[in-house]
């Protein structure tokens, strides 16, 4: 080993205090980024071996009833290439040992059992057997729920007949990657389930025979297929098509991309304030390395070293510093990554999870952590190197103070020597405590950016439940019932009130841009279902015209005033004329909403509902639930608290991991940049303070000196921390807004206090580490060195 | 020809170092310090010069600037014909690597280095070096060569960097202060060469050179 690389090795170690701190700080850049890449990766790889070898379909479409011949015709589409005709039917199940109303999604296999499209991954058990109309397969994620295996057993209600099912196999499929129930805020995998049956059973169970009422369709590489739904709906139309829509509609996938767009934002957003920090703080103790060899740096330069290597020296301990980050960045990035990845595993059913960490991923990690690095050092190198030998080795001038704008103004009565001494050196170094404070502000607004999530969805959910839907449950028919339906809800034991609704699905057109969602008929003087305006004040549903969410507007690009065209998408499929009348603020999902007689007068139904919202009596539930699953009529029931307990223990995992990971990062930001901003300024001041000591300081009070200083930028960086923070939050807002939620800014007074005290804490045991150097402060050996 | 003021015939001696009108102003703070105000002096080769002068006079900068070290603010200093004060940045330190050997007055050696290793950071890039053991048991350091600077008296410090100093073998050997004794070795030199202020005051020729022996330490 050459005797310069020794000496390196062994500033190193000299050094070790704060090169831990700036590599605990490239670990966690490096360690973000390949933990938001890497599972990105891993998910879209997994996501697209499991489609490309289960064949998930590209175009999928539902409708009342077609004869099969109708196949043959849709084949003949140009740009189709596989077409798949499937019975597909909701059910209630009822599953015992568990109250609560379950419903499913019950979809036909081949006779033969081998599906052409979305095929299924068999986890456990075996396919359904050829003309048995009791077995099913059902989806992982509720067989987990319930703890089923093969050969057990529960109830369904199968078109008005109650049945026992028997579980031949457990699956996963392409199509059900994310189990969401339709108008659902998230997957519940207790209450919903997707069951697999033979073909035939279904066909008898649902007079199907020789029909289908829901088809699946792969394309071939160059068909259009805006052209193919087109020519689906021309087709369908008649047999009560619901309009055909491409992968990108269809709700598994449309989650999935979803929240992987949300993890690209992650990836680019996090890694980047990381990278910078860093990059600072090898800049601050790089230049103060420098500056303490600068004489070191004279002597080699004088015994006929280049600048080139006295640069290449310095070039590699900074090399070797982002090294170790990165090396333990990806390290706990593979070991975070993987994490995530199982905790999204949780929520989505691959058959497995293909983990990789990219070559590439780990070589960007390195690339961007060395050149931000050597960015932030190379300044701080040639300024050293481009001196004259003789001009290094004379002692640095004295620093130049002067006195401060405090002073200057005449305050200086107030402050004792040393708090003019802490005031003047923040003055005289504007740039450098500025970025010290920028620096502790960004681990501020990390940790704020990792609360925040949890914040926002807490204010959804009491916006969405606490003030908009105030029902317990909502009953959905079968079919649209008349208002007869409705009193028998009103009769029920222990059903306290019951207010009707109407959904209809429909494509809203508005100049060239349309969209697909539903509209939802309340009652005139809904007690359960309210409207919010912008403001989160509740409204009275106008008694004509349409409101619609208030997002769904901008994509519509309509504004109230206007007349929206409403393409109703069964029974008779009317085209009609609404003006809009408003847009309320809603956070999750996209609806119209109208008043329900208007609606009914609109589609020319008469006084058609499509379910009830009901409060009742929680001693009754039991009873109601049992009743829910019996009544034919009845087709599910979503039951909100439920939902919203449900919400937060699918999610609980995930917000614990964010807040995790965002403490572990801004704590180790704020200790890196509090702990080397205190070590540089000890050994810059180390002579100073023992010189103060020797005229009889105390400890505490030359502790103070350095401290106050590092105390008052710390406290500085809070509110500038805060404001960053609230930057970041709005701009993951923003990134993050979709038609399938809108995440509101919100930040609790909790989360400012949570991460104001990560970074005071780590500051704090910075602060703890530095005074106990203080109180060994030789005083002799301080006074001899010559600097 | 015979050089009245030197009084040494430079048929025989080749000139070494020429300096001529050499200033150096350099900037302490928000003070300006006047080191050298105009200096012209020639050395040659085989000859020992001591420069004397109270502390201020100019003798390290003079030495620096001869050293490659510093920068001139005025006047040349030529090393065999080749003008230091013009050279660039890679001539100099090529000339730092293979032509000179220093010693300094704060000894200047690396902290995390060894006795041995601070000679071999220099021997290694040099291109006749002897071995960093040799030269340091010249100096008598052979029992303490892993010892670390912190480790070794001021005395020995000196020493490691005067082994430091000789160890590439170099053409000349400019020493900074190098014993605390210099006065008594003035009486070892050939010349002995007095500044002042910036200036050169007197040089004296000592017609009998003393040997190393004949000098009370």
């Amino acid at each position: 080993m050459k005797t310069l690389d020794r000496k390196l090795l062994r500033d190193l170690w000299k050094m070790k205090g704060q090169a831990f701190a700036i590599v605990l700080v490239i670990i966690s850049g490096v360690a973000t980024f390949v933990m938001f890449l890497s599972t990105m990766n891993s998910l879209n790889l997994t996501r697209t071996r499991f489609y490309q070898d289960y064949r998930f379909a590209d175009v999928f479409a539902s409708l009342k009833r077609a004869p099969e011949g109708l196949k043959y015709r849709i084949s003949e589409i140009p740009g189709v290439d596989k077409v798949e005709t499937r019975v597909v039917a909701d059910v209630k199940l009822d599953i015992k040992g568990f109250h609560e109303p379950v419903t499913a999604k019950l979809i036909s296999l081949p006779d033969d059992g081998r599906p052409l499209l979305n095929m299924l991954y068999l986890r456990k058990g075996r396919m359904v057997e050829t003309g048995k109309d009791n077995e099913v397969i059902i989806s992982e994620a509720f067989a987990e729920a319930h703890g089923f295996s093969p050969h057990d057993t529960f109830g369904a209600v199968i078109n008005g007949r109650w049945k026992t099912l028997v579980i031949a196999g457990i699956a996963l499929s392409p199509e059900h990657v994310l189990q969401v129930r339709p108008g659902a805020i998230s997957p519940d995998y207790k209450r919903y389930g997707i069951l697999w049956m033979n073909r035939s059973a279904l066909e008898a169970a649902y007079n199907m025979k020789g029909a289908f009422n829901d088809l699946a369709l792969t394309l071939s590489a160059d068909a259009k297929i805006g052209d193919v739904l087109v020519h689906m709906d021309n087709l369908l139309e008649r047999y009560g098509g619901l309009g055909a829509y491409g992968r990108k509609d269809q709700m598994s996938h449309r989650y999935l991309t979803e929240e992987f767009r949300q993890l690209q934002r992650m990836a680019e957003m996090f890694p980047a304030i990381f990278i910078s920090v860093a990059a600072f703080l090898l800049n601050v103790v790089i230049n103060r390395i420098v500056s303490t060899q600068r004489d070191q740096i004279a002597i080699l330069k004088a015994f006929g070293y280049s600048n080139l290597n006295v640069g290449l020296h310095y070039v590699k301990l900074v090399i070797l510093i982002v090294l170790l980050g990165v090396g333990g960045g990806l390290v706990v990035g593979a070991w975070l990554g993987n994490g995530l990845g199982n905790i999204y595993m949780e929520f989505y059913r691959f058959p497995f999870l293909m983990y990789e960490l990219r070559p590439s991923v780990a070589a960007a990690a390195a690339f961007i952590s060395i050149g931000a690095a050597l960015a932030g050092t190379v300044y701080a190198v040639w300024k050293a190197a481009v001196f004259p030998p003789a001009e290094a080795m004379r002692p640095e001038p004295p620093a130049q103070y002067r006195a401060t704008i405090i002073e200057r103004m005449g305050l200086q009565r107030f402050f004792s020597q040393p708090s003019r001494m802490i005031i003047r050196n923040i003055e005289r170094r504007p740039i450098k405590s500025l970025l010290s404070i920028i620096g502790i502000a960004l681990a501020c607004a990390i940790m704020m950016a990792g609360r925040f999530s949890k914040d926002a969805i807490d204010f959804m959910v009491d916006v969405q439940f606490g003030l908009s839907h105030k029902e317990d449950m909502a009953v959905t028919f079968v079919e649209p019932a008349s208002m007869k339906a409705v009193h028998e809800m009103k009769d029920l034991k222990g059903v306290q009130y019951a207010e009707i609704f109407r959904t209809v699905p429909v494509r809203f057109k508005f100049q060239h841009r349309s969209y697909r969602t539903t509209i939802q008929g309340i009652e005139p003087d809904s007690r359960l279902h309210f409207l919010l305006d912008t403001h989160l004040k509740p409204i009275h549903i106008p008694s004509s015209g349409i409101v619609l969410t208030d997002y769904l507007g901008n994509i519509l690009g309509i504004k109230p005033g206007d007349m929206l065209t409403v393409e109703v998408m069964e029974g008779s499929r009317p085209v009609r004329q609404v003006p809009v009348v408003a847009l309320v603020k809603e956070y999750i999902g996209l609806s119209g909403y109208m008043n329900l007689t208007a609606l009914n007068r609109l589609l020319r139904e008469g006084d058609a509902v499509s379910g009830a919202y009901l409060t009742v009596d929680a001693l009754f539930l039991p009873e109601i639930y049992r009743t829910l699953i019996e009544l034919p009529r009845v087709a599910g029931t979503v039951v909100i608290k439920d939902e919203v307990k449900n919400f937060y223990d699918t999610h609980a995992e995930a917000f614990l991991f964010f807040v995790f990971v965002a403490t572990l990062l801004a704590g180790s930001i704020a200790f890196g940049v509090v702990y080397n901003s205190a070590r540089i300024a000890l050994s810059e001041r180390s002579r100073e303070l023992a010189s103060l000591r020797v005229l009889g300081y105390t400890r505490a009070e030359i502790s103070y000196i350095l401290l106050g200083e590092l105390a008052l930028l710390s406290l500085a960086a809070i509110p500038v921390g805060f404001l960053i923070g609230r930057g970041l939050c709005a701009y993951m807002s923003k990134a993050l807004e979709s038609d399938l939620y809108r995440v509101p800014l919100i930040l609790e007074s909790a989360t400012y206090s949570l991460s104001a005290t990560v970074v005071l804490a780590s500051a704090f045991v910075s602060g703890v580490i530095i005074s106990y150097r203080l109180y060994h402060l030789d005083l002799v050996a301080v006074l001899k060195t010559k600097e | 020809m015979f050089n009245e003021e030197t009084g040494i015939s430079s048929k025989i001696r080749e000139v070494v170092f020429q300096v001529k009108s050499l200033t150096k102003v350099y900037t302490m703070g928000e003070v300006k310090v006047h080191a050298l105000r105009g200096v012209d002096l020639e050395l040659y080769q085989g000859e020992l010069v001591v420069m004397l002068g109270p502390s201020g006079s100019g003798k390290s900068t003079l030495l620096n600037i001869m050293g490659g070290l510093d920068t001139a603010t005025d006047g040349h200093v030529t090393y065999f014909g080749k003008d230091l004060t013009r050279a660039a940045e890679k001539e100099l330190t090529e000339y730092r690597r293979y032509h000179v050997g220093f010693v300094f007055q704060f000894y200047n050696l690396i902290p995390s280095l060894t006795a041995l290793e601070n000679v071999t950071a220099v021997t290694e890039i040099a291109d006749k070096p002897m071995r960093p053991e040799d030269a340091l048991s010249i100096v008598g350091l052979a029992e303490r060569l892993n010892h670390f600077p912190s480790q070794l008296s001021g005395g020995e410090q000196q020493r490691v960097a005067i082994a430091r100093g000789i160890s590439k073998n170099p053409s000349v050997l400019l020493c900074d202060e190098p014993t605390g004794a210099l006065d008594s070795a003035t009486g070892m030199a050939d010349r002995v060469v007095h500044l002042s202020n910036g200036h050169i005051s007197e040089i004296i020729k000592n017609a009998v050179k003393k040997s190393p022996r004949e000098i009370h330490w």
